[in-house]
């Protein structure tokens, strides 16, 4: 299994150290390469399970009702202004 | 006699004789935690001054004829399930500081019924782990060995329970993360069907697994908390639309002719012998009681672990992503917001969780989506059918609940596949969707508390609360308590 641990880290929005890099890539590889054993079984035409019980497409009535105020949405944020979440600037 | 020792079902009869007030189970209560909290260390949050004001509360409303089966009762939550006003962490740094403005469908329901809010129990950060020492705060100890781990993820709640730090206690279930501490420190613990309770609230590591559930000191007090908590609910989709029988109705019942199936592959050369002594024995004293024990075979319970941590960490990957920085939490400095994310993750969550989004992200990136995430869909339908097959000619399944008792702090700490292995037979349950409660079958020759499992068909825990009920009273395990 080839990866680039750089690559993996960064879709997956982790910033690594140095040394942390290729600590944690043998511990993936040790841990995907018994992921593997499951090549071992023949799954050709065996439907997969998303879900173990079978409930589909619950629906309701599109009724408003009252949801959070603002203040409570965003009182937890590390950074606001008024009714805004502030975050680093975005565009250049 | 010492209030804080008895469970639900004692305090709640001597509440409504008005021999006692829920204010002097809550202060014996803390006056315990008091005593072995720091010993034992199972809270994150303790609740000291609200719990007293919700006693007060609950003793009013039962002077005014307003009783509940529960009021008045000290109950104990795991933190990751959301209260709100009350510090929510899932024992994580990127969660330091969040108060939920909203209350999770579960506790709701024991607010509804009056209980007395002890504390948020400690767990492995977001509930990933087998023992509380990937909590971003520290490790809870066993109570019966505190140099040993009390299981995890949800060790605070089961040491809490056995330490007598609250009546009972509810926990969450992904992997194991309720039946296999409460078997570590020798107490009572279910987790039911899935889509039996409402994850409403419940912060989501793997949503097609996690499952709500009782942690408590016997298995009549286990179905009358699961008869609180259970049904469906409209704020959770998934929570099933099945009718909510009276769990208690079968407890006392006679389980003659009851079908107990043994599969062959959780009992396997090279088991630990105490673990293996004891459920057999176990098995004896089901025959004794009537039940006909039967050989069964669950054919790929060797892949289930494999298949758990595929499936596992990719919906923890998603579920996570949400961890931002920006919303509520943690947040570092970036030098624009993709670093400030990536600064934030880095900083907030700790080494466990970020090996399992990197590997969830891994399994589901595109040219890996197949061979790794549909792969392990597939082979969680072959483990489902294998539990279809075997409930064709057996009501219950009795295993091991662990392959050991309770390990040694920092035993498996070094290598991540050892700690995946402590939940080899707990796993299937929750990747077929089943009920399975562990209840206390013995101790070691070191007198560490070993558990037995039982699972069942779905929506069928009236069938386990029976037979496990049977066994406890044919045994005094689970009245055994740790010299603290």
């Amino acid at each position: 299994m080839d990866f680039s641990i750089e690559h993996l880290a960064r879709l997956a929005r982790l910033a690594l150290t140095e040394e942390e890099k290729p600590l944690y890539r043998d511990q993936l590889v040790n841990i995907l390469r018994y992921m593997e054993t499951l090549n071992e079984l023949d799954t050709a035409g065996i439907e997969p399970t998303s879900h173990v019980i079978s409930i589909c497409n619950v629906l309701r009535e599109d009724s408003a009702r009252t949801s959070l105020s603002r203040e409570d949405a965003l009182g937890n944020a590390p950074d606001r202004t008024e009714a805004f979440y502030r975050v680093p600037k975005i565009i250049e | 006699m010492d209030l804080y020792r008895l469970g639900i079902s004692e305090i709640s009869a001597r509440i409504e004789k008005r021999e006692i007030s829920s204010r002097e189970v809550t202060a014996s209560v803390f006056s315990r935690i008091g005593s072995v909290e720091d010993r034992i260390r199972s809270f994150v949050t303790l609740t000291g001054d609200q719990a007293m004001d919700m006693a007060e509360k609950a003793d009013r409303e039962i002077v005014s004829g307003k009783r509940s089966t529960l009021s008045g009762i000290p109950v104990a939550v795991k933190d990751n399930m959301c209260t709100k006003g009350i510090p929510t962490t899932c024992s994580s740094k990127i969660l330091q500081g969040f108060i939920p403005p909203y209350e999770s469908t579960v506790t709701s329901k024991l607010l509804e019924q009056g209980y007395v809010l002890t504390g948020k129990t400690n767990l492995d950060e977001f509930a990933m782990g087998s023992s509380t020492e990937n909590s971003g705060f520290f490790t809870t100890r066993n109570p019966w060995d505190t140099e040993r781990i009390p299981g995890g993820s949800s060790g605070g709640s089961a040491a809490a329970v056995a330490a007598d730090e609250c009546i009972a206690a509810l926990g969450s279930d992904t992997g194991g993360s309720i039946r296999q501490p409460a078997a570590l420190c020798g107490v009572v613990g279910m987790k039911p069907t899935y889509g039996r309770i409402s994850r409403y609230g419940l912060i989501a590591f793997a949503s097609s697994l996690d499952q709500i559930g009782p942690i408590t000191k016997n298995v009549r007090d286990c179905a009358v908390l699961l008869n609180v908590i259970a049904g469906r609910d409209p704020l959770d989709s998934t929570s099933a639309p099945v009718a909510v029988p009276d769990f208690t109705a079968g407890i006392g019942k006679e389980i003659k002719g009851l079908k107990i199936g043994i599969p062959k592959e959780y009992f396997i050369a090279g088991m630990d012998p105490e673990v293996e002594k004891a459920v057999r024995n176990a098995i004896l004293q089901y025959a004794s009681l009537g039940a006909i024990p039967v050989d069964v075979s669950l054919p790929h319970s060797g892949y289930a672990v494999a298949t758990y941590y595929v499936l596992a960490t990719s919906e923890a990957s998603s579920n996570l992503a949400r961890y931002d920085g920006v919303k509520y939490g943690f947040r570092a400095e970036g030098k624009d917001l993709i670093d400030m994310y990536m600064q934030s993750r880095a900083q907030g969550f700790g080494a466990e969780v970020k090996r399992r989004i990197m590997l969830g992200t891994y399994t589901l990136s595109s040219g890996y989506y197949d061979a790794y995430y549909k792969k392990a869909q597939q082979v969680r339908t072959l483990i489902k059918k294998d539990f279809e097959n075997a409930f064709k000619t057996v009501d219950v399944i009795l295993t091991p609940t662990t392959p050991t008792a309770a390990f040694r702090m920092g035993e498996k700490t070094a290598d991540p596949l050892q700690m995946y292995l402590a939940d080899i037979f707990t796993i299937s349950v929750n990747l077929a969707g089943v009920p399975g409660i562990s209840i206390p079958c013995g101790f070691t020759s070191g007198n560490l508390p070993l558990g037995l499992q039982l699972i069942g068909k779905h929506f069928d825990e009236e069938t386990l609360l029976r037979a496990a009920f049977a066994y406890e009273q044919s045994t005094d395990w689970h009245r055994r308590k740790p010299n603290l």
